[in-house]
This record gives C-alpha cells, sequence and structure tokens, in this order.
C-alpha cells in the first residue's frame, strides 16, 4: 500500500485551486515555509513492512488521505525551555555518581532542513541501550549487565547554528526476537521536533562499519539506499579529545519548504 | 530539496526512557478555566490495545491562536497554554490521556475559508516504521464540521473516526490502527 494519497481516488477532492497572488490570512511569519515538501517514495519506511513484523497489526490498511499543509501544521511548540532543565541532560555520562562502562564518545552534529538551512532552536532528545547492549527498562530481557551510572537518556537544543552535541557512551548491539538469530545493530534513538508539526522526526542513528546492519529489518526498511546512509553517523577523527573520547558526527535533515499550498501537485 | 531527508525508524519499544515527562500530557494547565481531558484507547488490527505508544498532539486555544513563539496570526495569550501534549506509556492498557482546552475554529488554507476546531495527533509505537497523522475533531461541532474542507475529502462513513465525542469532563476519542473501524490517517 502506497503511504501517500493516491491520485485519482477521491482524495484530492478539496485540492485547492491555483489562484495566483492570492496568500492564506496567516502568512505573516519571514523564513518560514507557508508548507513543507511531501516525502518521496523510499525516502521513509514503509509503514506495512513484514519483515519487521511487529508492523503487521500497528498499519492502516486504508489509503491515507491528502492532509494540505495548514496553519496546524506548519506552526509548532518551541519545547526546548519545558524540557532541556539540568546541567547534565546533555552529557550521559554524567548523570550519576560515577563513570558509565564504555567507549566514551562525542555525537555531534546539525540540523538542516533539506535546503541545508540550519534549525535552530529545535529540540533533540536521544535514548539508549548502555555498552553492553542493554536498556534500563524491565521490559528488556537481554541478560546484559546493568550499568548502575548509566540511564541512557539525554536532552539539547541546537544553537543558532542548529547545532547539537551529546557526550555518551556507544551503546552495544543486542539481540532481539523478530525472527531466528535477530539481532539490532548498535543505535541511538533520536526525537526532534522541529519547526512545525509537520517536521517531526524521530529516528535512529547508526554507527559506520556495524556488521549487523545489513540484516537488520528497521535498517533496511528505508529503501533508497542514500536515504539509508543517511542514519549511519561518520567517524570524526578531528573531533575526538585526545586521551578522553571517540567522536561521531551525525547530521539530520528535517523536510524543507513545499510549494505554497496554492501551487501544490494532488 | 537539496539533501536527501534523515529517514523515520521506529520509536520503540523503550521510548518511555527518553521521551515522558511529568508535565508532558499537559496542553494546558489543568487549572485553566474551561480545561478537559481528552482520553482514549489506541487498539492494533486486532482490536488488541497497544500498550506501548506515543501520542503528541498540537492546536490552537479557544480564540484559534497557537502557542508558537514565531508567531503567526498572533501568538496565544492564554496562561499556561502550550498546545503541544506528549502522552508516553510503556506497560499500561493501551489508554493515553491529555489535559488542554477545546480548540476554537481557525483558519484555512484557501483565503477565507475556515477549519472547524480540530487537533492534529502523532502516533508512533513499537512496530510502527513512521508516525502516522489523524485528526481529533468534535461531534458537537456538526455546523463546522460540515464546512471543514479537509473533512469534505474524508468519506463520509469515515468521518465517526475522527470524532471526539463529549464524556464527564471532556472528550473520548479512540483509535484504531487498523481494522474495520480503522480511524482515518493523513498524508502529511
Amino acid at each position: 500500500m502506497s503511504r501517500e494519497a493516491r491520485p485519482g481516488t477521491g482524495e484530492e477532492r478539496d485540492a485547492p485551486p491555483a489562484t495566483g497572488e492570492e496568500r492564506p490570512i496567516y502568512a505573516e511569519v519571514p523564513d518560514t515555509p507557508l508548507s513543507y515538501e511531501r516525502p518521496s517514495a523510499g525516502m521513509h519506511p514503509p509503514l506495512d513492512y513484514p519483515p519487521y513484523r511487529s508492523s503487521a497489526l500497528r498499519h492502516p490498511r486504508l489509503p491515507l488521505i491528502y492532509l494540505p499543509h495548514g496553519i496546524t501544521e506548519i506552526t509548532g511548540p518551541q519545547l526546548g525551555p519545558a524540557r532541556v532543565v539540568g546541567e547534565f541532560d546533555s552529557d550521559l555520562t554524567r548523570q550519576h555518581g560515577g563513570e558509565p562502562i564504555g567507549e566514551r564518545i562525542i555525537v555531534s552534529g546539525r540540523v538542516y532542513d533539506t535546503d541545508g538551512k540550519p534549525l535552530a532552536g529545535t529540540l533533540v532528545e536521544i535514548w539508549q541501550a548502555n555498552a553492553a547492549g542493554r536498556y534500563r527498562h524491565s521490559w528488556d530481557r537481554w541478560p546484559a549487565p546493568l550499568d548502575p551510572n548509566f540511564s541512557g537518556a539525554g536532552r539539547c537544543v541546537t544553537d543558532s547554528e542548529g547545532r547539537y552535541r551529546f557526550i555518551t557512551i556507544k551503546p552495544g548491539p543486542y539481540p532481539w526476537g523478530n525472527h531466528y538469530n535477530a539481532w539490532r545493530p548498535a543505535h541511538i534513538h533520536f526525537s526532534l521536533l522541529g519547526r512545525a508539526f509537520a517536521q517531526r522526526l524521530v529516528t535512529q542513528m547508526y554507527f559506520p562499519g556495524d556488521p549487523f546492519q545489513p540484516f537488520d529489518p528497521i535498517f533496511n526498511s528505508v529503501a533508497d539506499e542514500a536515504a539509508r546512509q543517511r542514519m549511519v553517523a561518520s567517524f570524526r577523527m578531528h573531533d575526538t579529545v585526545p586521551n578522553w573520547a571517540q567522536a561521531y558526527e551525525f547530521d539530520l535533515y528535517l523536510r524543507g519548504p513545499g510549494a505554497t499550498p496554492f501551487e501544490e501537485r494532488h | 530539496m537539496i539533501f536527501t531527508p534523515t529517514p523515520s525508524q521506529t520509536v520503540g519499544p523503550f521510548l518511555s526512557i527518553g521521551l515522558p515527562w511529568a508535565g508532558g500530557p499537559l496542553a494546558a494547565a489543568p487549572d485553566t478555566p474551561g480545561a478537559i481531558r481528552i482520553s482514549g484507547m489506541i487498539r492494533d488490527g486486532a482490536g488488541a490495545p497497544v500498550p506501548d505508544h506515543v501520542l503528541e498532539t498540537w492546536q490552537a486555544d479557544a480564540d484559534g491562536r497557537f502557542a508558537d513563539l514565531l508567531g503567526f496570526g498572533g501568538a496565544s495569550t492564554l496562561a499556561g497554554f502550550r498546545g503541544f501534549a506528549r502522552c508516553c506509556a510503556e506497560d499500561g492498557d493501551g489508554s493515553y490521556e491529555i489535559v488542554t482546552v477545546k480548540p476554537g475554529p481557525v483558519a484555512g488554507v484557501r483565503p477565507g475559508s475556515m477549519q472547524a476546531p480540530h487537533i492534529d495527533v502523532s502516533v508512533m509505537a513499537r512496530g510502527m516504521l513512521d508516525r502516522c497523522v489523524t485528526r481529533i475533531y468534535f461531534a458537537d461541532e456538526e455546523q463546522a464540521n460540515a464546512s471543514d474542507p479537509l473533512l469534505a475529502t474524508v468519506p463520509r462513513e469515515r468521518w465517526a473516526t475522527l470524532l471526539a465525542h463529549a464524556a464527564p469532563g471532556g472528550y473520548v476519542f479512540d483509535i484504531h490502527l487498523q481494522g474495520p473501524s480503522e480511524t482515518v490517517f493523513f498524508a502529511i
């Protein structure tokens, strides 16, 4: 099933006519889009993806209906102050009395839109397993040790150039029940609010050279090779700190401006 | 578009390590005059509750203004109104509950048009590789719903899946990810 509204099925019935210079009455924020681009095929995973078994009963079977981007979709919360409150919110290695076990890493990067414009002031939230691949969660039955000095959650807000930076521990891979001998590649979960409801993104950051990636249905649910590689961080020798931490760079690209509402293709 | 967008991946399991916070479900302060609770169940294609999910909402206040600090139509002046709620569950019974105020009508895309009161909703869960987006409309806004430009594109027999119904203290809105009562989801 296509995840986009399908043309010719009646979903575009209320498509606004092209009316030239007219603009919605709320068109009053400089440098802020009135609509966002629509994802093309293969850029995002399908909701129905049988190799990921849990998707079977958790995807809609009926076609999605086209939602023209209006004021509710082009606005959004600026949530930083409500969420980033602690001194060590972005340093996952200093949230407890002692040092967590594992490879200390710096994960930093910039948040852009797909036009390459940096997105300042957007909330970035991460969560992850510990060095042994164990989550601090009652549902995690993987008998690897918990680390009393590692919770695995962090938050920060991008600066004026769209930059964020976390200090953490490299998470381990871990087995899961999707199929015989299934292992998740090491990954860090990322949640970004973006500028607008339409830009909301939840994704996972993977590590370069991870041998489990070719076998992981979640990673491979993204059909487009270039898009898939967007989820793999780069090792950054220049950003390592001697005798202290390795470094990875992970830039994120949220959808950029689309056609104005009156030019949208339907 | 110059750059490829970063793809979506599933939020869970273990989403509750990173996403919840105490004030998350409060789109409006609970003591706001006119504060309501919107609650419901999220169910899968077998009708079973989805106990591991994130539900996020975004909406205008009763005057049709958003708590968007960067503008658009004049930011909301309602004290304690954030307009955004996040309700996370990971060992619950598939239910969610947010606290908010009932939104007012807002401008439509087409100049001069108005949209019926609505709340945008993102649903994310283990097993969902991308979010699903739906809208909460209100069953007691019959007149506004009848002229809403988006509802006009939804087959009439599926409107019921988008309507919240009044209940003590607020409204009830259930979500069916799949199945005979499948909720209308939107391509955003």
